[in-house]
């Protein structure tokens, strides 16, 4: 796994140069273009520092905008203990330096990411959707999942090509919306042969902004897809549980998954994709994830244990892509032919009621609009609401005297 | 004039392989450390929170003396033993204990409605499973070590400066072996 890591690395840094190439021509054939001989040089200028904003941009303020931009709400161990349980045993499982923060969107669709460019400043969101309609193990497929992103860079890695990309497509549209009003070129010519060498360059650069925004979205999805496959894997070898993250991922593929404060530029990061329509299969090619229904039966055929190996053997006997193109564990990882036994079933899943778990949500969505909360000792759980004025109340249920705790 | 010179740079080079091999050597067995004391910690955490279990459950369970005493001692000798022998054994049966028990708590419907149960259950499912995991990461920061110090070129320096192989974790599953008898009469 420490192997994967530094090969994640070192992709970040090949793709950042290739896409970031790829932004500088496209900045030299604009600027020749629209400023004329020798306009290459603020082109590439231009390209180059926006860019580096860009960049700046997303390392240092990402984790924040993504999460305010899905309305989560931080939680923690006082909220809602088991999610905070699994979180924390993921941490361990993952040797993790310390939990990542645990976020709730309320809405109903279920679906979750992960945040952060480090593992020591990482955070983890979960829709109030997801917690509803899963178990316990399910949910700690799910978490492991996450986690895995956290763990092998994929944040970083998928943030910075989200740039590249972004910075490309920004380029090429304001390129092509500028020859669009002005209508081309206004330089003054200094002959020669000039004439036909600028209609040239001119082509040229209009092709690349036309190609290279696809190409770059094409080649961003892509990756997006394989970083996924390579997610599952990671997952499955923490929990040694392949079964919970499959019907997680049934359970969470039955249901309308569109939610509201996801869009295309935040799509990537969850667990499946939020802008799909129930059923609706999203062509392979333009979709930031692989099908469903391809991860949950690649990850019901890991057999023989849950190494890397066992995962890359089950996805080529799925997809039936084999040799190179079928490739989605590097082979740092697949040199390690330790045989994992798959767990067996914790004692919880299949057992858990319906009602208290609506119950347990219901309460968590209280605490977090400042409700109180009271056990009486007869062992009901009375709920205070924020208004209430007074010190001291009746239980329903046993009808005993209750001190209310005084707020601060 | 040239010669000595690529010399010095590759020895110079080599010397940097050589520490930063040492490092990550050093940074893998420590890392193996780490995870060793984690499942201690979650070992005690467990011891901790029995009392609040038994406690919780002695008012529902009036006719459970035996199963509930034989929590409370596996805990105590669990507590004392000294030795990796020992404290393995004391674990072991420790577990034998908890879940005899919760098979006898599935008899107690209203126990397993209580508030404070479940809460108490929840913690202790989830120590259960950080023991596993704990365990698990162990064994895992183990395999690496292992392998950097069995691999070649790092077994070299392995050997010069005496790291050592690390052993796996061994904690039984007690439950595979052994059926516990659960009397309904």
């Amino acid at each position: 796994m420490w192997e994967l890591i530094q090969l994640n690395k070192r992709k970040s840094l090949f793709l950042f140069f290739i896409m970031g190439i790829t932004l500088l021509v496209l900045g030299y054939f604009i600027g020749e273009v629209w400023l004329g001989r020798d306009g290459w040089l603020a082109g590439l200028t231009i390209a180059f520092v926006i860019w580096i904003i860009m960049s700046l941009l997303s390392y240092f303020s990402g984790d924040s905008i993504i999460l305010a931009l899905s309305k989560a709400k931080k939680v923690d161990r006082s909220n809602y203990p088991q999610l905070y349980n699994v979180v924390e045993e993921m941490k361990i499982a993952s040797n993790l330096p310390k939990v990542p923060e645990i976020y709730i969107i309320p809405d109903p669709a279920p679906n979750a990411f992960a945040t952060g460019r480090t593992p020591e400043k990482s955070a983890v969101v979960v829709t109030a959707g997801l917690l509803a309609k899963l178990n316990r193990d399910e949910l700690q497929g799910v978490i492991a999942h996450e986690i895995s992103h956290i763990m092998n860079r994929d944040i970083l890695f998928m943030t910075f090509s989200g740039v590249l990309l972004g910075s490309i497509v920004f380029l090429s549209h304001i390129f092509l919306r500028s020859l669009w009003f002005s209508g081309g070129n206004r330089r003054r010519n200094s002959g020669k042969s000039g004439g036909q060498l600028q209609l040239i360059l001119m082509l040229v650069a209009i092709l690349m902004a036309v190609l290279a925004p696809i190409m770059a979205r094409l080649l961003y999805l892509a990756i997006s897809r394989k970083r996924e496959y390579l997610a599952d894997a990671s997952s499955v070898r923490l929990t040694r549980y392949p079964e919970g993250l499959a019907s997680a991922l049934e359970k969470i593929a039955d249901n309308d998954l569109r939610l509201k404060s996801a869009n295309q530029a935040t799509a990537g990061l969850y667990i499946a994709n939020p802008l799909n329509k129930k059923g609706k299969k999203l062509s392979n090619l333009s979709s930031t994830h692989p099908p469903i229904s391809e991860r949950v039966r690649i990850l019901r055929n890991i057999a023989g244990g849950v190494n890397y190996l066992q995962y890359q053997k089950a996805y080529s006997l799925i997809t039936g892509k084999h040799g190179i193109e079928g490739k989605i564990i590097p082979d740092s990882a697949l040199k390690d032919h330790q045989a994992i036994r798959i767990k067996k079933t914790t004692s919880e899943s299949g057992k858990e009621d319906y009602r208290q778990k609506k119950h347990t949500l219901d309460d968590l969505i209280r605490s977090l609009n400042d409700f109180s909360f009271v056990t009486c000792p007869c062992g009901l759980k009375i709920k205070i609401p924020p208004n209430f004025k007074g010190s001291r109340l009746v239980c329903p249920r046993c009808e005993r005297y209750i001190e209310i705790p005084v707020k601060k | 004039m040239i010669i000595p010179i690529i010399i010095i740079a590759v020895i110079i080079i080599g010397i940097f392989i050589l520490i930063g091999i040492y490092n990550s050597l050093v940074q893998l067995r420590n890392r193996v450390q780490n995870a060793w004391s984690q499942i201690d910690v979650q070992l005690k955490r467990r011891h901790d929170l029995i009392p609040n279990l038994v406690e919780t459950a002695k008012g529902y369970m009036k006719h459970e003396r035996e199963t509930l005493d034989s929590i409370t001692q596996a805990r105590s000798t669990a507590m004392h033993a000294q030795g990796i022998e020992a404290k393995s054994q004391a674990e072991n049966a420790l577990n034998g204990a908890m879940s005899k028990f919760f098979l006898v708590v599935e008899n107690y419907p209203d126990l397993k409605a209580n508030q404070n149960f479940l809460a108490v259950q929840e913690e202790l499912t989830t120590t259960e499973n950080k023991i596993a995991f704990s365990r698990q990461n162990y064994n895992d920061q183990v395999l690496f070590f292992n392998n950097k110090i069995q691999m070649f070129p790092s077994n070299i320096i392995a050997s010069m400066f005496n790291f050592q192989l690390k052993e796996y974790f061994e904690l039984e599953d007690q439950n595979e072996r052994t059926v516990p008898k659960v009397d309904f009469s």
